[in-house]
């Protein structure tokens, strides 16, 4: 647990010197890489250690967003306006998982996937608090110049994406971390020697929504501007799922390793394939799905044969 | 009267949505599988209704007979190639399977016919009947009928025709229908070459009803959804009863709620059925 929480601290001390570099590509991408990380640790508290089939990363990102922009707009300063989106994602998702948590399986994948669908036709129709479908525009924040800003909201995401590595790194290491990966392999089981299923079951989803929340509305300050389909585009729970199976399910490093993996792919198909990019995604994601459902740490399993043949 | 209207415009589009449903609660009841591909074969086979009526005059109704064998075979080669493969894997990859499917799809549809929203419109149009005070437009109720016809020939195959016995027999138990000698792989291909037809077949029908265009793909593929969970899993008349509950309630959501509100509403009520019967309104835990 230590050298995890050590070696987390030491990546996160390196990348703090990107912003180092001016280049505000690489500064983009970063924040972008960041918060995928954020969205990847995340959904992996639900999707990885408990193993539920969660769709509902879309629906957080898109709450936070709005909490954040709408905190905003009545007058809070921005970093409290952050805090009330991770408040308001805590709060749904507990509410929201003592609903949908006692479906499984494609039930629970397509409950938690409505829910993005139905916020975002709720914000669409709030036009007098979100704008509806005209978007909302957020205040641009004081600082002077915009390689100020971008540094600033890199570093915002990065203290974001080490906050929730901190808090996987200490739940896999706690009785919760435990009793969800019980009860990703037998809930019944589980729930009979005393695993409270129902509770953990929604701290997790609770954990997967929370830092999600923080990340939509510190994305929101970061791009002054969003609209309903922006935020709650399901995608965005589609690439959290990829990116955890790209790294390895259910581990520490691997949703982060996924998420860098995932952006760099990504980066590289929106560049070759414009037109087609959703196109190519897709047909990574099919290739990702039949040869490496384990992730790309996988890849060296292909050719080893395990050494242990009782196993 | 306005009350009667409504509800004849509710059962029309009931008739219709029980076609979409059918065919993607068989390849869910059998397969396990949610095909997330199956919007957007509904709005492919819609194109194809399209392209043949403006360019080569082919009405829509004959297309669906074209529509029928060419997405039974792709279908039956997806599965067979690509889906079958992970047949065994948890939900969760066989969905990420599939949406990545739909990407690739949904993105050449886009690529190949652009984002914008066409009609089919009929020439010369068919007319409207008058049931009194009721106003039907014929082009609608032949589509209905149509798509209710291609329901009830889904049922008659899985209830009277060796492939469909071989089907049922299969969602039942699957080992147990191996050892009698059938032919899994083939019999979940023949599924979801089955799915892929309804789907392909329905895309015409809704051709000469609302616009197409490739961003209509997830809003048909939502509404199987939700009429599966209403009507219960893999049954032809779980589908049908879903389909004409969720037409109704559409209906009548708009017109109390504002049509804005349709989607919302028919979303609403899935999760409250989730809740409520998950097992859906038809619906008995197990197989049917």
């Amino acid at each position: 647990m230590k050298r995890a929480l050590l070696i987390g601290v030491l990546l996160s001390g390196v990348l703090a010197l990107v912003p180092l570099t001016n280049d505000a590509y690489w500064l983009r991408l970063g924040t972008t890489m960041l918060m995928y990380g954020v969205l990847a640790l995340s959904w992996n508290f639900i999707g990885g250690m408990a193993g539920y089939p969660s769709f509902a990363v879309a629906a957080f990102l898109g709450l936070g967003a709005y909490t954040g922009a709408v905190a905003q707009k009545f007058g809070l300063p921005m970093g409290w306006a952050w805090v009330a989106a991770g408040l308001s994602a805590l709060l749904f998702a507990t509410l929201l998982g003592a609903a949908l948590l006692r479906l499984r399986g494609h039930y629970f994948a397509i409950a938690s996937l409505v829910v993005a669908e139905v916020l975002r036709e709720l914000v669409n129709s709030a036009t007098e608090l979100t704008g509806g479908g005209m978007g909302l525009n957020l205040p641009v924040p004081s600082m002077i110049s915009v390689q100020a800003q971008a540094s600033f909201f890199f570093y915002a995401m990065l203290a974001l994406v080490l906050l929730t590595f901190v808090a996987t790194v200490i739940t896999t290491h706690s009785r919760l971390g435990f009793g969800l990966r019980c009860i990703q392999q037998n809930e019944a089981a589980a729930d009979m020697l005393g695993v409270n299923t129902t509770a953990f079951k929604i701290a997790a989803f609770a954990l997967s929504g929370v830092f999600v929340g923080i990340a939509g509305a510190i994305y929101a300050s970061w791009v002054h501007y969003i609209e309903p389909p922006d935020v709650f585009d399901v995608l965005y729970s589609v690439k959290a799922i990829v990116m955890v199976l790209l790294g390895g399910a259910g581990s520490v490093f691997g949703p982060l390793l996924g998420a860098a993996a995932f952006l760099t792919l990504e980066e590289l198909v929106w560049r070759k394939f414009l037109e087609v990019h959703t196109g190519v995604l897709g047909l990574l994601i099919v290739l990702l799905v039949m040869f490496l459902p384990r992730g790309v740490l996988s890849i060296t399993q292909l050719w080893k044969r395990p050494k242990d043949h009782r196993a | 009267m306005l009350f009667l209207q409504i509800l004849a415009n509710g059962l029309v589009l009931g008739g219709l949505y029980a076609c979409i449903a059918a065919g993607f609660s068989l390849v869910w009841g059998v397969l396990n599988v949610i095909n997330i591909l199956h919007g957007s074969f509904i709005v492919l086979g819609g194109y194809l209704a399209f392209f043949g009526y403006t360019q080569y005059g082919i009405h829509p109704f004959v297309s669906i007979a074209i529509a029928a064998p060419l997405f039974f075979a792709l279908g039956y080669v997806l599965q067979r190639t690509l889906i079958n493969r992970m047949i065994a894997a948890p939900v969760l990859l066989t969905l990420t399977l599939t949406f990545g499917l739909d990407l690739m799809l949904a993105n050449g549809m886009l690529a190949a016919f652009t984002a914008d929203f066409r009609k089919l419109i009929l020439d010369p149009p068919l007319g409207i009947l008058r049931l009194g005070a009721l106003v039907l437009p014929i082009d609608r109720i032949i589509a209905m009928l149509l798509a209710l016809g291609l329901t009830g020939l889904l049922y008659l195959t899985l209830s009277r025709s060796r492939m469909g016995r071989a089907i049922v027999a299969v969602r039942m138990d699957r080992e147990a229908a191996a050892l009698m000698g059938v032919n899994v792989k083939h019999v979940y291909a023949l599924t979801f070459g089955l799915g892929a037809l309804m789907a392909g077949a329905s895309g015409p029908l809704l051709a000469m009803i609302f616009p197409i265009s490739p961003l209509t793909g997830p809003v048909y593929l939502g509404k199987a959804f939700v009429i599966c969970v209403l009507g219960g899993l893999g049954s032809v008349p779980g589908a049908m009863i879903g389909g004409i509950t969720l037409g109704i309630v559409e209906s009548f959501g708009s017109l109390w709620f504002g049509p804005e509100h349709a989607t919302t509403l028919s979303f609403v009520l899935l999760i409250a059925i989730l809740l409520m019967r998950p097992e859906g309104l038809l619906g008995r835990k197990g197989y049917a």
